[in-house]
């Protein structure tokens, strides 16, 4: 179980000092399948990131099956089986697709397991078993080898952040597919963030984060329509002939 | 007979189990002649004029290989060796080299080879040349590789360089004279540490048209060491050439990258690239998503780097 208590994030950068998150709480069941969604800046990633330990938590606690993340390296916090899926994955030079998954496996995986790795991606596994992860591949093939990395590490805490962005409508149902396949064998506690409603209707949960707080959470059913009702525009101060 | 210093470097420097290998075989140790085989359409023959060996490798020669590696074990010992390859018409031919310096004493072991390559019309080479030094010694292991080439017609070159190890001071120089629809790829792979030299000089000349080439160096710089890079291609016809320089750097290092491109003709085209840097803090980080210490995740990035 998952379970986070008046989580907060606090950062200092040239604009001065800004709440990322504020007194979070959240509680997630083993096994189930949440989606974090929300609007851009509200905290989503920090979120994630701070799970996996990438964000420096000003306050609160992590507690993951009873134990503290919070003062755990980002490696000690892997080990204890989180893992998180970059939103936007950095490249390797030099460094082979196949080579990849067998580290984010812990172990040398054969050429059928590599294969069926891609394959849940929606990537051609004969295309890029032998590629670099560098430059010469696409945003969106970068992306999908990074979603590969979690399916390979098989942790029992899977967080996606936006898995959906820069990937093709073909590849994109190919993906969910497989989001399904490991709810559906109760695989590992999916977190994903997305904005995707094709995502979202999978979920047992959605969680709404803005401005740094839980604000709200629930089945799809019954906040995704709430989610649709306030996305009217993209600016709160809105008037009626469309000037702010 | 081979001791196990030798047998260890020869693995190392020219892949050579037991200091074995099919085909074409040149040994030399410590100034010597150690071991010699020709095979059905390659020759090799001891200068008479200076230190070093003529190679020649008959027109249409396919599926041979030539393994020449050099091996230094004798502290303070200095060699200097001229090794001249004559590849036929349309030959197709694998040529590995290397030099392994072990070094035990206090005084400076040296390798200086120069290579020279002749090409003829439409051969296709694959030169690969590996450098490494080992031993406890105070004195410095100094290697100072010298490669000519010269392709004619349709002649095609791939040659990848490694300097893996333990040497403490190399200067490096390469040049490369094309002709009509030649082909040369460069891959230059250097790791230095400690208070170790790197100095690495490259001329490549497009002279005939349609000719291309594409010069890759990769290099990781550590501790205090020092590297200087100065790949130059020039532009003489209608040709395509690509520089990159891509170097990591770690601890007090310092490296130096002068990427020069000339062209002469207006349908002449080049472009280089270089970037120096540390490793990507992203890249650390998502490693050690993966389970990997922040140590192994180094490795495992400088591994794929000068893979």
């Amino acid at each position: 179980m998952l379970e986070i208590k008046n989580l907060s994030v606090t950062v200092n950068d040239e604009n001065g000092r800004a709440d990322i998150l504020k007194d979070i709480n959240l509680t997630v069941e083993d096994r189930k399948f949440i989606v974090i969604t929300g609007p851009n800046g509200g905290g989503k990633t920090t979120l994630a990131r701070a799970i996996m330990g990438l964000a420096p938590v000003t306050g609160g606690s992590i507690l993951w099956n009873g134990t503290e993340l919070a003062d755990k390296t980002v490696t000690e916090r892997a080990k204890l089986g989180v893992s998180y899926g970059f939103q936007q994955p950095p490249r390797f030079k030099g460094m082979k697709v196949a080579d990849l998954l067998s580290i984010a496996a812990g172990r040398k995986l054969n050429h059928d397991e590599t294969c069926s790795y891609l394959t849940k991606v929606g990537l051609c596994a004969r295309d890029y078993l032998d590629r670099d992860v560098d430059a010469s591949l696409s945003g969106g093939e970068v992306k999908r080898i990074e979603i590969a990395t979690i399916l390979a590490r098989k942790c029992p805490l899977m967080i996606f952040d936006e898995p959906e962005a820069g990937i093709d409508l073909w590849s994109f149902a190919r993906l969910t597919e497989t989001f399904s396949e490991i709810h559906a064998k109760k695989e590992a506690t999916i977190l994903i963030i997305s904005h995707q409603e094709r995502i979202i209707r999978l979920a047992d949960e959605i969680i709404l984060v803005a401005d740094g707080h839980v604000k709200d959470r629930g089945p799809a059913e019954k906040i995704y329509p709430q989610i649709l009702a306030d996305t009217v525009s993209g600016c709160n101060r809105l008037e009626v002939n469309g000037t702010c | 007979m081979l001791n196990d210093v030798q047998k260890h470097i020869l693995e190392v420097v020219a892949a050579m189990k037991n200091g074995e290998t099919d085909g074409a075989v040149n040994i030399r140790i410590d100034g010597k002649k150690a071991h010699r085989v020709n095979s059905e359409h390659i020759r090799i023959e001891s200068k008479t004029d200076k230190d070093g060996i003529d190679i020649h490798i008959a027109p249409f020669t396919k599926h041979e290989s030539v393994h020449i590696p050099v091996v230094l074990t004798e502290s303070g010992f200095h060699d200097k060796v001229y090794n001249d390859f004559y590849i036929g018409e349309g030959a197709e031919v694998n040529i590995v080299a290397g030099c392994g310096i072990h070094n035990c004493g206090c005084d400076d072991s040296q390798h200086d080879g120069v290579h020279t390559f002749y090409v003829g019309k439409n051969a296709k080479v694959t030169y690969s040349e590996t450098h490494y030094g080992e031993g406890e010694g105070g004195g410095k292991r100094i290697l100072n590789p010298e490669t000519i080439l010269y392709l004619e017609e349709g002649a095609s070159v791939t040659l990848d360089t490694t300097q893996i190890k333990g040497v403490d001071d190399t200067k490096r120089y390469t040049k490369a004279v094309l002709g009509k629809d030649a082909e040369i790829v460069i891959t230059e792979k250097l790791l230095t540490h400690d208070n170790q030299y790197a100095e690495s000089e490259m001329d490549v000349f497009l002279n005939g048209e349609g000719s291309k080439t594409r010069v890759i160096s990769r290099s990781v710089a550590q501790d205090n060491s020092v590297q200087v890079f100065y790949p130059r291609v020039e532009g003489n016809a209608p040709c395509f050439g690509h520089v990159s320089c891509d170097a990591i750097i770690m601890g007090e290092a310092k490296v130096k990258a002068i990427p020069a491109i000339s062209c002469n003709h207006v349908d002449a085209g080049l472009i280089h690239e270089a970037a120096i840097g540390k490793i990507a803090g992203d890249q650390l980080l998502k490693l050690m998503t993966l389970g990997l210490t922040a140590e192994e995740a180094e490795e495992k990035i400088l591994e794929g780097f000068l893979r």
